[in-house]
C-alpha cells in the first residue's frame, strides 16, 4: 500500500462492524486514509459500502469498532461535530437545496464553521466571512461561471459537482465521496475525474465508485469489499491481479448504467 | 431589488394602521386591534412552520401563558408595571418553550407533531383544572398595567402600541430571515441532513427559533390580556393552536406578511361566518361548518394561500 | 390504601387503557397503513357514543345486538369517508393532511350540533349488566366494567388474530412496512386502505359506544380522546399495535392512579410520562421506526 507519509493516518477505522439484527452488513473493515491520497472503495451491490461511509461520517453508530481522525477517536461523535472537525462527506443522491442558487448553497455550507447566529442584524448573502470560502470551493469545483442560478435547475452532472463544491465549502481535510460519478455521461465523468486529481493534491480522499475504468485511473489504493468483509486492499495494479478480486468481478467491469441508482 | 423598495409596502401598511381609527367606528378599530395581536401570534408560528420547517400543534400554549402571566404579574386592584408583566408573560413562555422544545425535538414529522399538541394540552390542564390559576372561568385583569406616562388603560395608547408591537415583530423577523441564523433554518427546514452534513447543530438551531417562537406567541398573549382585561384557559386549547396554523396557510405559508394577511382573513372570516344578517340564522349558529367547509377547499384548491393566490394572479398577466 | 381498593382501582386503570388500546389501536393502523395523521379519529370516538345514544332506544335490551348495529354502521361510514375525502390526503403532506382533518372536526360538531344538540347525555346500562359483584368484603365491582374490559380484550384478540393470522392482515402488515411493494405486487391498494380505514373508524366509535354507559356522552369528549390517544401512539410508537397496547395500559394506569393520589393535578400526569418516554426512547417503547 503506497503511503506518502508514514505519520499518523488522517482518517482511519479498526475493525469497523455495523449489524441490523442477524445480517452483518460490513463486518470487521479496517482502513487508513492520508493526505494526498486518493483511496477508492469497490465493491458489488450489497458490499456495505454506504454503510461503511454512514459510519464514517457519523450518521450510523457501528455495533463494533473505531473510527479515528488524526489519531483521535471519533467513534462517538455526531455527524455535525465530525464535519467541524474536518471530515466532509458528499451523498450519492443529489441532496442540494434546489431553491437556493449555487452560490447559497455553497455559502450556506460553508457559513457551518463561521457561523455567528447571534449576529441576527448582519445579512447572510454579504456575509464577509463565508462567502469567499464559497466562491473558492465554486471556482475549485469548475462552478464559478453558475454561481447566480437556482441549483435545481442545474444539469445532473453539474449537481453532482455542486454537491462536491458543497463538501469542499466545510473546508474539510479529508472528503467521504460517495459515488460522485453516478449517472454521468462520459464527457461529465472526464470533469469530474480532472477534480477528483486536483481534490487529491490537498485533501485525503475516500470514494466509493462503481466505475472501474474512473477508480483505476485516480485512485492510489483500491479496497475492495464483499458482503460486508474486505478481501483485498492494495495498489491498482496489484488489486487488478488479484485472482480473488476477478472472481468476485467477474464480467463486472462494466461502469453503472447512467441515471440507474445502485443500492448497495 | 434595492432594500428600500420592499420596506414600502410595510411602511404603508403601518401608516395605515397609524391613520385607521381616525375613520372607523370603535368596534371596528378593537376589531383591527384584535387582528394585530393576532397577527403577531401567526407571525411567530411563520417562524417554526413557515422558516424552519417545524410544524407545532401547540402554539397556543405560549400565548395563553403570557396572556396569564400578565394577569398573575398585576397586584390585584392597581395598575402593575407595564414592562414587568410583559417581561413575565414574554418569559414563562419562553421557558416553558425551552423545555418543550428541548424534549419534543428529540422527535421528527408526525411525533413532532403530537408531542407538541401533547404538551400544550398539559399547560391546558393546569390552567383549567386546577386552582392555581383560577381554574375553568379564568381571571380578570382588574386595572391595566402603566408604564411612567403610558397606560395601557387608554385606547388609544393602547391602539398605537400594539400597532409598534406589530411592527417590531414583523422588522425581527424579516431581520432573522435574511440572517446567518435565518439561512440556516431555510436549510434545515428544506434538508436537515445536508445540513449537519455540513456541521451544523442543527438540534439547537431548531430550539432556538421553537424558543423564539414561543417568546413572541407570548408577547402577543401579553397584549390580548392587556386588551381584553381578562383570560381564560380556552386561551391554551388546541382550537387556539389550529386556528393559528390556519391562519399561516391561509395568508401564504412562507411569506411573513401571509401571516399578518391570514390573521386577518381568518377573524374577518369568522366574523362573517357569525352574522345572521350575512349568512341567515341557520349557519350564523352553526358557523364552524362552513368555515370547516372553506379550510377544506381552501387546502385543497389554494394551498399556497392568499398570496399564492395574488402571486397566480399577477403572473398570469402577459 | 388497602387491598380491595387497590384491586378496584386496578381494575378500573386495565378498563380505561383497553378501551384507549381500541381507539389508539385505529389511529395508528390509520397512520402506519397509509401515513396519514388523523385528527378526526376522536371525532368517531364521539360520533359512536353518540350512536349508543341513538340507538339504545330502538334496541331497549339487546345490547349487543346494537353494538354490532353500531360497528357496521361505523364500518361503512368509515368505508364511505375513506373514499370521499381521505383517499385525497395520502399524497399530501403532514400538514396539510392536519389542516383538512382538523376542519373535519369543526364540520362533525357542527352536524352533531345540529343533529342532537349540545346537551350532555346519559345511555343506560343495559338491564343484564347492570349488577355490581363483590369484591372482598366491603367493596363491589359494576358488572358492566368488567363487561368493558372483556369486550375490549375480545375485540383486541380478533384484531391480533386478523392481523397475524389471515390474508388481509397479511397484506395490512406488508403494507405498513412497505407501500410501495404491496401496490407493485397488484393487492388493489385502495381498496385495502378502504377496509383499513374503516376498521379503524369502527374500533373508535365501537370504543366511544362501550364507553357511553359509564362516562356521558357530551360535546368535547372527542378532543379529549383524540389528545390521549396520541400521546399513546407516541409512547408505544407507530404503526405497532402490541406497542398502543402496552401504551394504552401504561396511560391507563398513570391515570386512573394519578387522580387517587394527586386529584385536581392528574390530569398532567399522562403528559409526564410521555416526556419520561421522550427522553430515554424518542421513536416510542416498541416502534417500527417510523
Amino acid at each position: 500500500m503506497s503511503t506518502s507519509n508514514a505519520a499518523v493516518p488522517l482518517l482511519a477505522c479498526e475493525n469497523l462492524t455495523r449489524r441490523f439484527g442477524g445480517l452483518a452488513a460490513v463486518q470487521n473493515v479496517s482502513l487508513a486514509l492520508h493526505p494526498q491520497q486518493l483511496h477508492a472503495v469497490i465493491g458489488t451491490n450489497g458490499a456495505g459500502k454506504s454503510t461503511l461511509i454512514n459510519m464514517l461520517s457519523g450518521e450510523m453508530p457501528p455495533s463494533e469498532g473505531r473510527v479515528l481522525l488524526g489519531g483521535l477517536d471519533i467513534s462517538g461523535w455526531p455527524q455535525h461535530r465530525r464535519a467541524r472537525a474536518g471530515l466532509g462527506r458528499s451523498y450519492q443522491r443529489t441532496t442540494v437545496f434546489p431553491e437556493f442558487s449555487v452560490f447559497e448553497n455553497c455559502r450556506l455550507a460553508a457559513q457551518a464553521a463561521h457561523a455567528r447566529p447571534w449576529a441576527f442584524w448582519e445579512r447572510a448573502d454579504t456575509c464577509a466571512i463565508s462567502g469567499p470560502i464559497a466562491q473558492r470551493a465554486l471556482k475549485a469545483a469548475g462552478l464559478a461561471d453558475v454561481a447566480t442560478v437556482r441549483s435545481g435547475t442545474l444539469s445532473h452532472g453539474q449537481k453532482r459537482q455542486l454537491e462536491i463544491a458543497m463538501c469542499l465549502a466545510t473546508e474539510p481535510r479529508v472528503l467521504l465521496l460517495d459515488e460522485p460519478l453516478a449517472g454521468m455521461g462520459s464527457e461529465e465523468t472526464e470533469r469530474m475525474l480532472q477534480l477528483l486529481a486536483r481534490l487529491k493534491q490537498h485533501h485525503a480522499v475516500l470514494l466509493v465508485e462503481h466505475d472501474m475504468d474512473a477508480v483505476f485511473r485516480v485512485a492510489d489504493c483500491i479496497t475492495v469489499m464483499v458482503n460486508g468483509q474486505v478481501i483485498a486492499s492494495d495498489t491498482p495494479e496489484a488489486i487488478r491481479a488479484n485472482p480473488e478480486v476477478q472472481t468476485a468481478y467477474l464480467g463486472e467491469d462494466q461502469t453503472a448504467p447512467a441515471g440507474v441508482e445502485q443500492p448497495h | 431589488m434595492t432594500a428600500p423598495r420592499h420596506l414600502i409596502v410595510p411602511a404603508l401598511a403601518v401608516l395605515a394602521l397609524l391613520l385607521l381609527p381616525l375613520g372607523l367606528t370603535p368596534y371596528t378599530t378593537d376589531l383591527v386591534l384584535k387582528i394585530m395581536v393576532l397577527a403577531i401570534f401567526a407571525l411567530s408560528l411563520e417562524l417554526l412552520v413557515g422558516m424552519t420547517g417545524l410544524v407545532s400543534l401547540g402554539h397556543a400554549a405560549f400565548f395563553g401563558i403570557g396572556a396569564y402571566m400578565v394577569v398573575v404579574a398585576s397586584p390585584e386592584w392597581e395598575a402593575g408595571n407595564l414592562a414587568v408583566v410583559i417581561a413575565a408573560g414574554v418569559g414563562a413562555a419562553a421557558g416553558y418553550a425551552l423545555v418543550v422544545g428541548a424534549l419534543s425535538l428529540r422527535t421528527q414529522g408526525v411525533y413532532f407533531i403530537m408531542v407538541t399538541l401533547a404538551f400544550a394540552q398539559m399547560a391546558y390542564f393546569l390552567f383549567h383544572d386546577t386552582q392555581l390559576f383560577g381554574g375553568s372561568d379564568g381571571i380578570f385583569l382588574n386595572v391595566r398595567p402603566v408604564l411612567g406616562p403610558l397606560d395601557t388603560g387608554d385606547k388609544g395608547q393602547m391602539y398605537y402600541g400594539v400597532v409598534g408591537a406589530l411592527a417590531f415583530t414583523y422588522a425581527l423577523l424579516a431581520l432573522l430571515r435574511r440572517s446567518r441564523f435565518g439561512h440556516a433554518l431555510a436549510g434545515i427546514r428544506v434538508n436537515e441532513q445536508r445540513m449537519r452534513a455540513a456541521g451544523f447543530n442543527t438540534y439547537f438551531y431548531k430550539l432556538a427559533a421553537f424558543v423564539i417562537a414561543g417568546a413572541l406567541a407570548g408577547l402577543a398573549g401579553t397584549l390580548l390580556a392587556i386588551k381584553d382585561g381578562m383570560v381564560n384557559p380556552e386561551l391554551l386549547s388546541w382550537h387556539e393552536s389550529g386556528a393559528v396554523l390556519l391562519m399561516i396557510i391561509l395568508g401564504g405559508l412562507g411569506h411573513l406578511r401571509g401571516a399578518v394577511l391570514g390573521a386577518a382573513a381568518f377573524t374577518l372570516l369568522k366574523e362573517l361566518y357569525a352574522t345572521p344578517g350575512l349568512v341567515g340564522d341557520f349557519l350564523a349558529s352553526h358557523w364552524q361548518l362552513t368555515l370547516g367547509f372553506t379550510i377544506i377547499a381552501f387546502v385543497a384548491l389554494l394551498p399556497k394561500g392568499l398570496i399564492g393566490l395574488f402571486e397566480r394572479l399577477r403572473g398570469a398577466k402577459p | 390504601m388497602d387491598l380491595a381498593t387497590f384491586l378496584v382501582q386496578c381494575l378500573n386503570a386495565v378498563q380505561y387503557g383497553l378501551l384507549l388500546f381500541l381507539v389508539a389501536s385505529g389511529l395508528t393502523l390509520i397512520f402506519g397503513i397509509m401515513g396519514v395523521i388523523n385528527l378526526a379519529h376522536g371525532s368517531f370516538y364521539m360520533a359512536g357514543a353518540y350512536l349508543a345514544f341513538g340507538l339504545a332506544p330502538l334496541f331497549g335490551d339487546n345490547f349487543l345486538v346494537m353494538l354490532l348495529a353500531g360497528v357496521l354502521l361505523s364500518a361503512l361510514f368509515g368505508y364511505l369517508l375513506e373514499w370521499v375525502f381521505f383517499s385525497y390526503l395520502y399524497e399530501r403532506e403532514h400538514l396539510q393532511q392536519v389542516l383538512m382533518t382538523y376542519a373535519l372536526i369543526l364540520v362533525f360538531e357542527e352536524v352533531r350540533s345540529i343533529l342532537v344538540g349540545n346537551d350532555v347525555h346519559g345511555v343506560p346500562t343495559p338491564p343484564w349488566l347492570s349488577g355490581t359483584i363483590p369484591l372482598g368484603e366491603l367493596m363491589t365491582y359494576p358488572v358492566y366494567r368488567l363487561f368493558a374490559s372483556a369486550a375490549c380484550i375480545a375485540v383486541g384478540v380478533a384484531l391480533y388474530l386478523v392481523v397475524n393470522k389471515t390474508r388481509l392482515g397479511m397484506m395490512i402488515r406488508a403494507g405498513a412496512s412497505n407501500r410501495d411493494m404491496v401496490r407493485g405486487l397488484g393487492i388493489n391498494i385502495r381498496h385495502l386502505y378502504r377496509i383499513v380505514f374503516a376498521g379503524g373508524v369502527a374500533l373508535a366509535a365501537l370504543a366511544g359506544m362501550i364507553a357511553a354507559p359509564m362516562s356521558s356522552v357530551y360535546p368535547g369528549m372527542g378532543g379529549h380522546v383524540l389528545i390521549i390517544s396520541f400521546v399513546v401512539v407516541v409512547i408505544g410508537g407507530i404503526g405497532s399495535i402490541s406497542g398502543a397496547l402496552v401504551a394504552s395500559l401504561l396511560v391507563g394506569f398513570v391515570d386512573t392512579f394519578g387522580k387517587v393520589f394527586f386529584a385536581e393535578y392528574s390530569g398532567i400526569g399522562i403528559y409526564l410520562l410521555m416526556a419520561i418516554v421522550l427522553v430515554w426512547r424518542p421513536q416510542g417503547l416498541m416502534s417500527k421506526g417510523y
